[in-house]
């Protein structure tokens, strides 16, 4: 597919999309949005970059494996669920902590945030796992 | 607090050691092993405590309504494991350090030995019988890894998965007995069980239970039939099979059974079954080793009869019988982690592991042959080492048995008289004599490989000769675990003159006599083993040859490959299966109250009506895949009208992504083309109506319900007030039903594998066709 648009679009609106999923990533717990829907965001910013320029390019541009990803994104998940062990509550249970931040008051932080990125961070790797190993069979043809 | 820091400290080890060994390189062993180092005397500090009959606890929920908890307790019976396996470890770490060359290969087997010490630990200390679970199928993957740590030899791969297969089946099993004694008990927690007087001896379920806990017991600890595997895991690197296929892991069922006394044990069937497999397993054992000429098969053979005398004196279960088997885990432990070390250091030095030709090494490596033959010594059983000690309480419990002890006794001298010859032949004479022919290869022979074996082996002598430095700390709170009561064990070495000395002088005698004629002992052993001896590895063998072949076929009829037939199953099995649950309802959802829509939402509906049709109509599946694209977004529109933001959000995104990947793959498909019969098509459009119709009613239905507590309402009130969150959606998702979302991410990652493997599969077939 060699669309000059479609390229110049996408090199445009790829950081675009990606700044909006972590937006839509981070405010999730208050408004739509959160680690599933962010995830299926930016994973459709590399594939828009697959679909414009190949599937090479999206993966140089991504950087790294997207199966490390998707374990990565696990473990962040399992990992969040552990520090309610160390107080003594049950397995899963949300620990919160308030930062206070400069101008914005005070805001909480807590594990369930932790286990949304890795939510977000899986979709990431499931999805492009798929998109990838998908085009690159495409590109492969079309060069033959 | 030590509990799960030991744990814990030693999981980070095995992640951080391929980083040690780069930064210490060959020093790698040595720092490493200050971490078990520690631990021993960590836990050593709690043994003044224990010994006064204390025990020392840490309890954290896990999952309470699993009755699940991190419940940890040490007793004098974990004290003695802990220290086994802490000490013992120390000594393996630095041994593996200098037994494996290649620091990538280093860095994997101390990582893996960190692992397998953590999960060992846990099961020890572990409180809660799920816990404990966990734990032991922990040590299971473990020793896997460890047995095929040389996975590019078949031989490791195959060996390693034998025993997977084997231990995994026992932990099947051993899991549906602990869900059957915590219900018997009413709980899980084990010092609960231990504490609690309803013996479960008299439960309905009494000896099934048993059946499967001492499945799971005997597949761990190689017992008949079930020894097969563990002669096998000696496909290890020396290191693994000194640590775990001697020291520590086959003693986890040991352990268990030990642990499993007061609550199980006591019964008819109990002592039976446990003098009869333990009675057989010494046996077989003994029997197995005699045709052996590979020094660390005749070690491997001798383990299997030694865990054997283990579960037999269990059996016994008299206080005298515990005791022994109490002495005889730390005697075996000592002497034959020093014989497999010593096994691989000569191994190491000579190349060859050929009993039969090793001789004088003594020259060779004076070190290692001081502490192969300390115990070798205790091995036979010799004065003024340990193993004598452990001797003469075996056959005093032996002597004192309530029934057949007769039996047993001769069982008993017979394999002792081999273990013997086993001790002399792979223990005293490689290290004496001259040496017979010159060894290849490069010998370095550095401390590393021979300081654990001289300090395994002179334990035993220390503690032979002050049989009361462990006697009053360690085994007789270990005893008073097991036997639930006071015990009182003074251990000495020299008890005069009296039938239990004389049958010790008769095997010592037997076992050289079989010494000197050990060319005979083959033969005759060879000619003694009978086809039953070898007929549980034939039955291993047949299993899992016949397993692939037999789920070949089961795929083949019902993986057909064709989505059309999954379609149709699923959705067909989906109409009846919802027909059928919401026809005795009876009362059909009324249609009318719904109310009117709105002009916008009928607009929405009018689309996606139209989008179906263009769908069904369509001749390119160009077309198709755009048409459904249409009818997902709108079915979005309807979220967003309906005020379910996140839904809409998700289904656009969703729609999108799969038309993209749609369009990539259509590309590679052949052309269209209509191919089924007016007949299919039929049938097809029946299955679509209906699976459509039932869907729809099931969501009047579902609108139509009048719940007493809608779920819903508690998320909307505590959603702020718990979980700091205001999307009700999400906070759903990452923090009330967390543990589903952990779980859909992993069939996520299972499905992209899934799909990864598949398609570099079909790439790699392709390739060859070419």
């Amino acid at each position: 597919m060699n669309s000059l648009i479609l390229q110049i679009t996408a090199r445009y609106l790829a950081p675009v999309i990606l700044m909006a999923s972590l937006v839509l990533l981070f405010r999730g717990h208050n408004y739509p949005g959160g680690g599933f829907i962010g995830g299926l965001l930016a994973a459709s910013a590399f594939s828009l970059h697959a679909l414009a320029s190949g599937s090479e390019k999206a993966q140089r541009l991504l950087r790294v494996d997207p199966r490390s990803l998707l374990a990565t994104g696990l473990l962040l998940a399992a990992v969040s669920t552990l520090p309610a062990l160390l107080s003594g509550e049950t397995w899963f249970t949300g620990q919160w902590m308030t930062v206070p931040l400069p101008l914005l008051g005070d805001f909480p932080l807590g594990t369930p945030l932790l286990f949304d990125v890795g939510v977000y961070v899986a979709v990431i790797g499931f999805t492009l796992t798929i998109v990838f190993v998908l085009t690159a069979r495409d590109t492969e043809e079309d060069i033959r | 607090m030590l509990f799960p820091a030991s744990i814990t400290l030693l999981l980070l080890a095995a992640l951080l050691t391929p980083l040690a060994v780069r930064v210490f390189r060959t020093a790698a062993g040595w720092m490493l092993a200050l971490l078990p180092v520690g631990l021993f005397a960590a836990f050593l500090t709690h043994s003044g405590a224990v010994a006064n009959g204390g025990a020392v606890t840490w309890i954290r929920p896990w999952a309470p309504s699993l009755d699940l908890t991190l419940a940890f307790r040490l007793d004098g019976l974990s004290l003695l494991f802990a220290l086994l396996i802490t000490g013992i470890g120390a000594l393996i770490i630095v041994y593996a350090g200098g037994y494996v060359d290649d620091a990538r290969k280093r860095g994997r087997l101390l990582s893996f030995l960190f692992l397998f010490m953590a999960a060992m630990l846990g099961v020890v200390l572990a409180d809660n019988l799920l816990l404990l679970f966990v734990f032991w199928e922990m040590t299971s993957i473990a020793s896997f890894l460890l047995i095929g740590f040389y996975n590019e030899k078949e031989e490791a791969r195959r060996s390693a998965l034998q025993a997977l297969l084997v231990t995994g089946l026992g932990g099947l099993a051993l899991l549906a007995g602990f869900i059957l004694l915590a219900s018997i008990g009413g709980t899980s927690s084990i010092s609960a069980l231990l504490a609690g007087d309803h013996v479960a001896g008299n439960a309905d379920l009494y000896v099934p239970t048993l059946l499967l806990i001492l499945l799971g017991a005997f597949t761990k600890s190689a017992q008949v039939p079930f020894h097969f595997w563990l002669p096998g895991a000696m496909a290890a690197p020396a290191p693994v099979s000194a640590y775990l296929h001697s020291a520590t892991m086959v003693k986890a069922g040991v352990y268990l059974l030990a642990r499993l006394t007061p609550v199980l044990g006591g019964t008819v069937e109990w002592h039976y079954l446990l003098t009869l497999a333990g009675g057989a397993t010494m046996v077989v054992g003994a029997l197995l080793a005699g045709p052996q000429t590979d020094l660390k098969r005749l070690l491997a053979y001798s383990t299997v009869s030694a865990l054997g005398m283990l579960v037999m004196l269990l059996g016994i279960g008299t206080e005298l019988a515990v005791k022994a088997a109490m002495v005889f885990l730390v005697v075996h432990s000592l002497y034959k982690g020093a014989l497999f070390m010593v096994a691989g250091a000569v191994d190491k030095a000579t190349g060859m592991r050929d009993v039969r030709v090793l001789r004088g090494l003594q020259r060779l490596m004076p070190m290692t042959a001081v502490a192969a033959m300390l115990a070798a010594l205790s091995m036979t059983g010799f004065p003024p080492l340990l193993g004598f000690i452990g001797k003469e309480l075996m056959y005093e419990a032996k002597m004192q048995a309530p029934a057949a002890s007769d039996f047993l006794l001769v069982a008993g001298v017979l394999a002792n008289a081999v273990n013997i010859a086993v001790a002399l032949i792979t223990g005293i004479w490689p290290f004496t004599g001259t040496r017979a022919q010159a060894p290849e290869g490069s010998i370095r022979s550095g401390p590393a490989l021979w300081v654990g074996a001289l300090i395994l082996g002179l334990g035993g002598l220390l503690l032979g000769l002050f049989p009361s430095l462990m006697g009053n700390v360690l085994i007789e709170p270990a005893a008073r675990s097991v036997r639930a009561e006071q015990v009182d064990v003074s251990l000495a070495l020299w008890h005069g003159i009296n039938p239990v000395f004389l049958l010790s002088v008769l095997t010592v005698i037997l076992g050289v006599l079989l010494f000197r004629l050990r060319g005979h002992m083959r033969r005759f052993a060879e000619w003694l083993q009978v086809p039953a001896v070898l007929l549980p590895a034939k039955l291993y063998d047949r299993f899992v040859d016949a397993l692939p072949a037999t789920a070949a076929r089961l795929i083949a009829y019902v993986q057909t490959g064709y989505l059309r037939s999954y379609l149709f199953v699923i959705l067909s099995a989906f109409v009846l299966l919802a027909v059928a649950t919401v026809f005795p309802l009876r009362e059909w959802p009324a249609v009318s109250a719904t109310g009117t829509l709105p002009p916008a939402a009928v607009v929405v509906v009018l689309l996606i009506g139209t989008a179906t049709v263009a769908v069904i109509a369509s001749q390119t599946r160009l077309v198709a895949v755009t048409a459904i694209g249409l009818v997902g977004l709108g079915i979005a529109l309807l979220y967003a009208m309906y005020s379910a933001p996140d839904l809409a959000i998700t289904q656009i995104l969703v729609e999108t992504l799969t038309v993209v990947i749609l369009l990539f793959v259509i590309r590679q498909l052949p052309h269209f083309k209509l191919l089924s019969s007016k007949k299919t098509q039929l049938r097809d459009a029946v299955i679509a109506l209906l699976s459509g119709a039932t869907m729809t009613l099931f969501a009047l239905k579902a609108a139509d319900m009048q719940l007493e507590h809608a779920i819903s309402s508690f998320f909307g009130e505590n959603s702020l007030v718990e979980a700091y969150g205001r999307n009700v959606v999400n906070v759903i998702l990452v923090d009330f039903r967390a543990m589903d979302t952990l779980g859909e991410v992993t069939v996520l990652a299972v499905a992209a594998i899934g799909v990864y493997a598949m398609m570099k599969m079909r790439n790699g077939k392709k390739e060859e066709a070419r």
